[in-house]
């Protein structure tokens, strides 16, 4: 006899430990199959985009520290590059390697969170988001070096970085590079072999490629899936072409790629950390305020840079009136562009599949919101 | 007085120090009891009651200590302090917790079946305190050795999943609902290899009493039956819902599954009845594979069983802290398609070697264990080369090619876009 069965519909979220922040899910349920996904989302928006319209060019750099604000340094850097393209500015070599050192540890800080809350996703009760978190630790004391902040760092203006690395900063990054080096290889040694990782993330949420660049989905993800997409390579800025690192690629597509790529990419950025070590030299790390006033009036005109952030590529367009603030400011916020397929990775799988895949995206609420 | 009554020390100290019974008693000399002639009756209740809650007590007072202890080695394994504030070494830090979970408001949700509701904690505590009653301690130590001591803890334990189940179906939450529902599915499917890894034991010892398997024991049954003891943790672990098998309650997923809507004291019950459960798994586990009480002279049997129950508390915790939960239907397919299948071969190999050697004195056990380990390795590695996942052949980035795409079969972008993807206008085309 067959019993009659019905869906059930589960909200999950706001208030829920594995939604990264107050992200919201209608799930419904057959048995334990998920069959429809209705996410909700805007609980975090603060109007980052609006406040920016009231605000000089330089003050706009704090509200970009509170979009993804586990990694504001990558947000600083895409929207200093916007605002240079917009006035015309040149900015200073020391600044740039400065903030292309910055910007790299800041990639390395967002992918452990995003590994070791992947592991917690995946039920590893707090053990390796804490050692995930500890490396993280390190780098949040050498942001505290380079600018004083630890998370809203407003490290980046104009032309280079406000300040220069002060003489301990230097033995500090040598030593902490070896400890994340040490991480990682412990991750790997724990993580990548295990058979319930890998069991539990081998073959979930599978996308094709086609699928992703449709979806314009970027960064780790669309690399999980073998397209060679990364634009640190593609439409170098800065110093980049002067660097030389692997483009980290896996063709599964999967949960456990995408954990990957993020894990190889960490100790890429480690040996582009080193290169900018070697090819830093004494100088001003930004313009004089003879050459840039403190004021930007950019001419009128508009301006898209895009960055490849740690969760894809993360772009800012300004629109200049000629006045003191961007007239408009928008923000291509990669972690939003990135759930877009979330309904076509989750429906057909399991529930206990359903925050691993979630995690796997590695999003933020604060971007997502903005 | 019957035999076993004598051979339990707990009872006939506090009985004949009442009643000063002098042919029950004739070891020691009670020749006058604190009672009056005629009043056996009373002292045997007043001995029931207090050996009683001694035991419940001693348990309260364990898992008090065993919560502490379990944050303390969290703490070591993520690299932290761990609680510290209260008391030297953190050691208060649970009674402090009681307090504030007694003061806490009581909640009770509108929608819930406020009878089931309110009965579920006692159902959960009730049976977790039950097991204790056939464990022996020490030499002596217990409240009563029945001679279906084995299946008593079965059925005993197996009742924590209708108190979850209660406790979920009154609470009217569906978060709750889907956490019984896997608690149901764990209960259905880890019984089986449970109780069939017992009978290897139960085959050795010829007994179904818990005293009588530790009198068996002159090797441990952890050397004579690896495949058991291998077979019969993991299933309690999934029993007990404990990492890598806690899908009841799996934090990630259910939050906290169908402890969602109890407050105050109410989930206090629940929260102590899973250390018990921890407890006395490892209590049965010490008892039934690793020899108990038993030890060396002149340190007292009852620190030999301390001992060894801190040991296997030690390895569930280790467990807990290191290993990510399996999805659920792994977790099903691991009992039916594999620790079945090893507590098959388990009694097959078990009752040849009985059928050979059917009194095994400790020499034959030996034996037994060196016919036995090999078995279990190649069966254990045989089941998890079937039942595991082969893994990928990761790219290997190339050192020598630094700025090359290191994938082998890594699709290039002009390719994929070379499809039907549609490239807008260059330039600002006025937004949407």
């Amino acid at each position: 006899m067959a019993i009659k069965t019905q869906p059930v519909t589960v909200n999950l979220g706001p208030q829920h430990p594995s939604t990264h922040g107050v992200f919201r899910m209608r799930v419904m349920f057959d048995g334990e199959e998920i069959v429809d996904v209705e996410p909700v989302f805007g609980y975090l928006h603060r109007g980052s985009e609006k406040l920016a319209e009231e605000r000089t060019y330089t003050q706009v750099v704090t509200l970009t520290d509170r979009m993804d604000y586990v990694s504001s340094m990558l947000n600083n850097h895409a929207y200093m590059l916007a605002v240079e393209k917009l006035a015309g500015i040149e900015p200073s070599p020391r600044g740039v390697w400065l903030r292309m050192i910055a910007s790299e540890l800041q990639r390395i800080a967002s992918h452990l969170v995003a590994t070791g809350f992947l592991l917690q996703d995946l039920g590893a009760l707090g053990t390796p988001l804490i050692y995930a978190m500890r490396e993280r630790e390190n780098i949040l004391d050498l942001f505290e070096m380079l600018c004083g902040a630890r998370i809203t760092n407003s490290y980046l203006r104009p032309g280079g970085v406000f300040m220069d690395a002060p003489d301990e900063f230097w033995p500090a990054l040598k030593r902490s590079l070896v400890d994340i080096l040490n991480t990682i290889d412990e991750l790997e040694t724990y993580l990548s072999g295990n058979e319930i990782v890998f069991s539990r993330t081998k073959g979930t949420a599978v996308l094709p490629p086609e699928l992703l660049i449709n979806a314009s989905i970027t960064g780790p993800m669309l690399r999980a899936s073998g397209v060679d997409w990364d634009l640190r390579h593609r439409n170098p800025y800065d110093y980049y072409d002067k660097v030389q690192f692997n483009r980290i690629l896996h063709t599964a597509s999967d949960n456990y790629a995408r954990y990957w790529v993020r894990v190889q990419e960490m100790r890429e950025s480690l040996k582009i950390i080193h290169q900018c070590v070697e090819q830093i030299e004494p100088g001003p790390v930004r313009p004089s305020f003879d050459e840039i006033p403190r004021l930007i009036r950019p001419p009128v005109g508009d301006a898209y840079v895009a960055i490849e952030g740690s969760k894809g590529e993360l772009g800012f367009y300004l629109v200049s009136d000629g006045g003191i603030s961007p007239y408009r400011m928008h923000v291509r916020a990669s972690s939003l562009i990135n759930l877009t397929l979330l309904r076509d990775m989750l429906i057909g799988g399991l529930f206990g599949d359903l925050f691993v895949t979630f995690g796997s995206v590695d999003l933020n609420m604060g971007e997502v919101d903005r | 007085m019957g035999q076993s009554f004598l051979d339990n020390s707990l009872w006939r100290n506090v009985y004949c120090f009442l009643a000063g019974d002098s042919t029950d008693c004739a070891t020691r000399n009670y020749s006058d009891g604190v009672l009056p002639a005629g009043m056996e009756w009373l002292a045997f209740l007043i001995a029931a009651v207090v050996v009683i809650a001694l035991v419940i007590n001693g348990v309260l007072g364990g898992v008090i200590v065993l919560i502490w202890g379990e944050r303390r080695l969290f703490g070591r394994f993520q690299s932290r302090t761990g609680p510290n504030r209260w008391g030297p070494w953190g050691t208060l830090t649970s009674v402090a917790d009681a307090i504030k979970t007694m003061f806490k408001e009581d909640v009770v949700p509108a929608d819930a079946d406020r009878i089931l509701f309110n009965l579920a904690p006692v159902l959960i505590a009730a049976p977790a305190l039950l097991v204790f009653a056939v464990i022996p301690f020490g030499i002596g130590t217990y409240v009563a050795d029945l001679n279906v001591g084995i299946l008593f803890v079965m059925a005993v334990t197996s009742l924590t999943t209708l108190s979850v189940l209660t406790a979920a179906w009154s609470s009217a939450n569906r978060i709750a609902i889907l956490s019984a529902l896997r608690s149901v599915a764990l209960l259905i499917s880890y019984e089986i290899p449970m109780a069939l890894a017992l009978v290897g034991v139960i085959m050795l010892a010829g007994s179904m009493s818990l005293g009588g398997i530790i009198e068996a024991q002159s090797v441990p049954f952890i050397i004579v039956q690896p495949l058991a003891i291998f077979v019969f943790f993991l299933a309690a672990m999934a029993e007990m819902a404990r990492a890598p098998f806690d899908l009841t309650e799996a934090e990630s997923e259910l939050a906290a599954g169908y402890l969602n809507d109890y407050a105050s004291m109410k989930f206090g019950l629940f929260f102590l009845a899973e250390f018990m459960a921890e407890l006395s798994t490892s209590a049965i586990v010490t008892t039934l594979f690793l020899g108990g009480w038993k030890g060396w002279e002149p340190i007292p049997s009852h620190f030999w069983f301390a001992a060894k129950l801190v040991l296997v508390l030690f390895v569930i915790i280790w467990f807990r802290m290191t290993l990510p939960r399996l999805r659920v239907d792994q977790v099903l397919k691991l009992a039916w398609k594999g620790l079945f299948e090893l507590t098959m071969i388990n009694i097959i190999v078990t009752a040849v070697l009985i059928a050979i050697w059917p009194e095994p004195t400790t020499s034959r056990l030996w034996i037994m264990a060196a016919i036995n380990w090999p078995v279990a390795i190649i069966s254990i590695w045989a089941v998890s080369k079937l039942l595991g996942t082969t893994q990928y052949e990761n790219p290997v980035p190339d050192p020598s090619s630094p700025v090359y795409p290191v994938a082998t079969s890594a699709i290039p972008a002009s390719a994929v876009f070379s499809g039907d993807v549609v490239v807008g206008p260059t330039g600002m085309d006025g937004g949407d």
